[in-house]
């Protein structure tokens, strides 16, 4: 794969952390002028599998959530968001829309989803015990400049 | 992240400004969970002009004070969320949950 350029960030899952995510993805993606909406669309999508791997991955225990952001030729954004938590059991019902495992703290079960919708591609990646590993793209318009 | 209540003309308004993510979300319910409970409006609008980012932990939020409001005799509207704010809202199928103005 080649990389224009590559950011690579390690925050302990701390809920402060989600705001931190997104500010420093916003200001790696500058470079490649996105616009409003399509800044706000990663954002989110980071904040979504950032607060996932918070809320769920480390649920009982505490760790590191890494996150690495490349910008691609073609204008391509690749987003890894990967934590060495409890990770997923099943990943196909984790990935429909409501399910939760965390009703108590009003979670909607949309994470996955959001994240489905505002990025072009998503993988999800878990094994029990050792963590998750998401990954998603999400091809900017405009020229290449 | 703050949130300001009034009651004007019997119709209570939560103003919040900021952004609503889980680790934000928190507070907000507590603030408004404690207004809910004590002063039992009959109508309670959440102003979302002012929120800047909003993600899944939002819709959580809303779902769950329309839900507490039900539960008192009330009911939720939403009002004056950013465009997009609003496709969040709508990916989530809340214009079947509350009103959104």
């Amino acid at each position: 794969m080649e990389v224009l350029n590559e950011i690579r960030f390690t925050m302990p899952a701390l809920s402060v952390n989600e705001s931190a995510a997104r500010a420093v993805v916003s200001s790696f993606l500058i470079q490649a002028d996105p616009t409003v909406e399509e800044l706000s669309d990663i954002r989110t999508a980071v904040s979504e599998a950032v607060t996932n791997a918070v809320v769920h991955g480390y649920r009982r225990s505490r760790g590191n959530i890494e996150m690495t952001v490349k910008l691609l030729p073609g204008r391509e954004v690749y987003i890894r968001i990967k934590d060495r938590g409890c990770g997923i059991e099943d990943v196909d019902k984790a990935m429909q829309p409501l399910f939760t495992t965390a009703p108590e703290e009003e979670r909607s079960g949309l994470g996955f989803s959001v994240m489905e919708s505002f990025m072009d591609r998503l993988s999800v990646k878990s094994a029990v015990g050792k963590g998750t590993t998401v990954v998603m793209r999400r091809r900017l318009g405009g020229d290449e400049g | 992240m703050k949130v300001d209540i009034k009651c004007e003309n019997g119709r209570a308004v939560a103003k919040l400004s900021g952004e609503i993510d889980h680790h934000t979300s928190k507070e907000i319910r507590t603030q408004l969970d404690r207004y809910i409970i004590t002063a039992q409006p009959s109508e309670l609008t959440i102003d979302l002009r002012n929120i800047t980012f909003m993600d899944s932990s939002g819709i959580g939020l809303i779902m769950g004070r329309s839900k507490l409001l039900r539960e008192c005799g009330g009911r939720l509207e939403v009002h004056s969320p950013q465009p997009y704010i609003r496709r969040v809202l709508r990916l989530a199928g809340m214009e079947r949950i509350v009103r959104i103005t």
